[in-house]
């Protein structure tokens, strides 16, 4: 970039190839001229916009016979010299720059009547606070909403009063069920081969091996395997839910039940609780079979108990309760994945982060139900010793 | 075919899976031309589109863009050739996650050397443009149907293309706006001088704005008529067309 200053005052500046050069015009006028020369393309405009001296002598004009080309980075350069010109107190003439320029000066002047678009005004910190707080009580009342009226519909269920189709059910079942047997019975087979070997360390101090069968037999049932396939299921079907639902309000289909006078907590909500609350005790035996055989393979292989020893200690310290008690978990785990996944679903915002973020919490919601759940449900047995 | 066609395409033929959806398409789009794509609903306007943009690959035929031809080369190829092309999409297509300002910075910081500041006082003159100043900082979700339209076309123009493309420009607007829309699209034709390809079923617009058009017919699954709108109106003597082009005989025709 040069900067010449030639006798009579002319500025000229070069880059590239788009120039400008401010001249007094034709000697002796005094009323100055802005040439603008050449290719003004994003490529090669102007970088750090030189000091141009302005003087206030007369209507400054404009000189675009040289002007070969430009694009978007003239409109920046003449938006910043008319702003220069405006704080100095200058007058120009637009007339002699190319029409379309002109046209889209003009155009960038015109602005929209200001009551379009609703403005979200910035807040101070005491103003987030309660708007924070705002929230939370408006979460907190959404969130009874949905489990009021979840529990409404469920017993118009059992009145025989809901209109849901059978359809959906069995479809629902089969997505949350069968498809979810491959990953649960991986995951059930792992738990308990690393049960068996983590529990083992502490129990070959006391020569105790054979309690691995014991152990195998009370954690894979009443705890493990029920929390596995729960997570496992808020993580599959839960997120599923939510980003299912959450997309259909983001296209307005749940508004069209609603105007319809078909209640989404029906049509949508209920077939998916039924199905993930029906199908996980289910889904939960499976784990259970597959975490006892691993287990017991362990026991075989590494700690050479026999097949018998193995299953005659698993018979006799595990109670029908341990079970049951696992099952019953697992049907907690149910209502509560669904209930999250449906929630998130339904109060999702309108926009692609919007169901993202429905999915996300999903999953985060129901892993903090399913530890909380778990928390209750043990505490509560072991003092009442079930 | 002539010299300066920025669009050419040679016996197209789009199918979806086995169904075909359009066959034997020829035209060519002219420099500075208004080229309106017309037709009924499901006749495959939005179809032929994306075909033109590169975002479907034709069945059969070609699609040259300035003798280039889209699917010969690699896929870099095909960016280089969308680069220039602007789109605005029928429901805006604007990145929700991002503020106005930021959808229409991201190209600029993707594709030229403009500094930050250069790029933020862009940023501002694009809005300002379509009628939004002042808006940069809002999210899409926070504006109207309208506005979310008038700020995708702010980041259509966000790199100066010399090839502008609209999938119902008017779709979804209330008479008012969309003429001004319409006014819009006419403005900055004749300013940035780009050629303008519109997809559109609305009468009103195809009149106002289109220099050159071509009638995609839904029944015999091809260009049925092609030319000026209001020359079409005047001269066409296909059934089809007519009752599209008056309505089915209940539009006021343009004088």
């Amino acid at each position: 970039m040069k900067n010449h200053t030639t006798g009579f005052r002319e500025q000229i500046i070069v880059a590239d190839k788009a120039i400008l050069r401010l001249t007094d015009g034709q000697e002796g006028t005094q009323v100055p001229v802005l040439h603008l020369q050449g290719l003004w393309r994003e490529e090669n405009c102007l970088k750090n916009l030189p000091e141009l001296q302005l003087s206030a002598a007369g209507k400054l004009s404009f000189d675009c016979r040289q002007l070969a080309d430009w694009d978007s980075s003239l409109l920046l350069f003449l938006r910043w010299f008319l702003r220069r010109l405006e704080e100095k107190g200058l007058q120009w003439d637009e007339s002699s720059l190319p029409a379309g320029v002109q046209r889209l000066l003009q155009l960038s002047h015109t602005s929209l009547p200001p009551d379009e678009g609703n403005l979200v005004e910035d807040r101070n910190f005491v103003q987030s606070i309660g708007e924070w707080c705002w929230d939370i009580i408006r979460i907190s009342h959404n969130i009874l909403a949905f489990t009021g009226e979840l529990t409404l519909t469920a017993l118009k269920m059992f009145l025989g009063r809901t209109r849901f189709q059978v359809r959906d059910v069995i479809q629902q079942l089969a997505i949350a069920g069968p498809s979810a047997l491959a990953i649960i019975s991986l995951i059930g087979f792992l738990m308990g081969v690393i049960l068996a070997f983590i529990g083992a360390i502490p129990l070959k101090w006391f020569n105790g091996e054979i309690y691995v069968a014991s152990l195998i037999g009370i954690g894979i049932l009443r705890l493990m395997a029920p929390v596995m396939v729960g997570v496992v299921m808020a993580g599959r079907t839960g997120a599923a839910y939510a980003a299912e639902l959450g997309t259909m309000q983001t296209n307005e289909e749940i508004d069209a039940y609603v105007t319809m006078g078909i209640p989404p907590m029906e049509f949508l909500v209920l077939p998916r609780c039924l199905a993930l609350t029906l199908m996980l005790p289910f889904l939960c035996l499976f784990a259970n079979l597959m975490g006892i055989a691993g287990g017991m393979l362990v026991g075989i292989y590494y700690l050479n108990l026999t097949f018998l020893e193995f299953y005659q200690q698993l018979i006799r310290t595990t109670k029908v309760a341990d079970l049951t008690v696992g099952l019953f978990t697992c049907l907690v785990f149910g209502v509560l994945v669904s209930a999250c996944g449906c929630y998130q679903g339904l109060y999702c915002s309108r926009s692609a982060e919007g169901v993202g973020k429905a999915a996300t919490e999903a999953v985060v919601n129901s892993i903090v139900c399913i530890v909380l759940a778990t928390a209750v449900i043990t505490i509560v047995t072991v003092i009442v010793k079930i | 075919m002539s010299e300066n066609a920025v669009i050419e395409v040679r016996n197209l033929t789009m199918k979806y899976g086995h169904r075909v959806i359009q066959q034997d398409l020829t035209f060519s789009i002219h420099k500075g031309d208004v080229f309106i794509i017309m037709g009924g609903s499901g006749c495959g306007k939005s179809t032929l589109l994306r075909h033109l943009l590169g975002l479907n690959k034709p069945a059969k035929g070609k699609i040259l863009f300035q003798g280039e031809d889209l699917w010969q080369k690699g896929p870099s190829a095909r960016d280089l050739i969308m680069r220039r092309v602007g789109v605005l999409y029928q429901r805006g297509g604007l990145w929700s996650s991002m503020t106005l300002a930021e959808n229409i910075a991201l190209p600029l910081r993707e594709y030229t050397r403009y500094t930050r500041r250069e790029i933020s006082e862009l940023c501002e003159l694009k809005l300002s443009l379509v009628g939004l100043a002042g808006f940069g900082n809002y999210y899409p979700a926070q504006i109207s149907g309208g506005m979310q339209k008038r700020a995708g076309l702010a980041r259509a123009i966000a790199l100066d293309p010399e090839l502008l493309f609209f999938d119902e420009p008017s779709a979804g607007l209330d008479p008012v706006t969309a003429k001004r829309m319409d006014d819009l699209i006419l403005q900055l034709q004749a300013s940035l001088g780009a050629t303008l390809v519109v997809v559109t079923h609305e009468l009103a617009s195809i009149f106002a704005i289109g220099s050159n058009a071509v009638f995609l017919d839904s029944q015999r699954r091809t260009i049925t008529a092609a030319g000026p709108p209001k020359t079409l109106l005047a001269t066409c003597t296909d059934q089809v067309v007519l009752q599209f082009l008056t309505r089915d005989g209940s539009a006021q025709l343009p004088a």
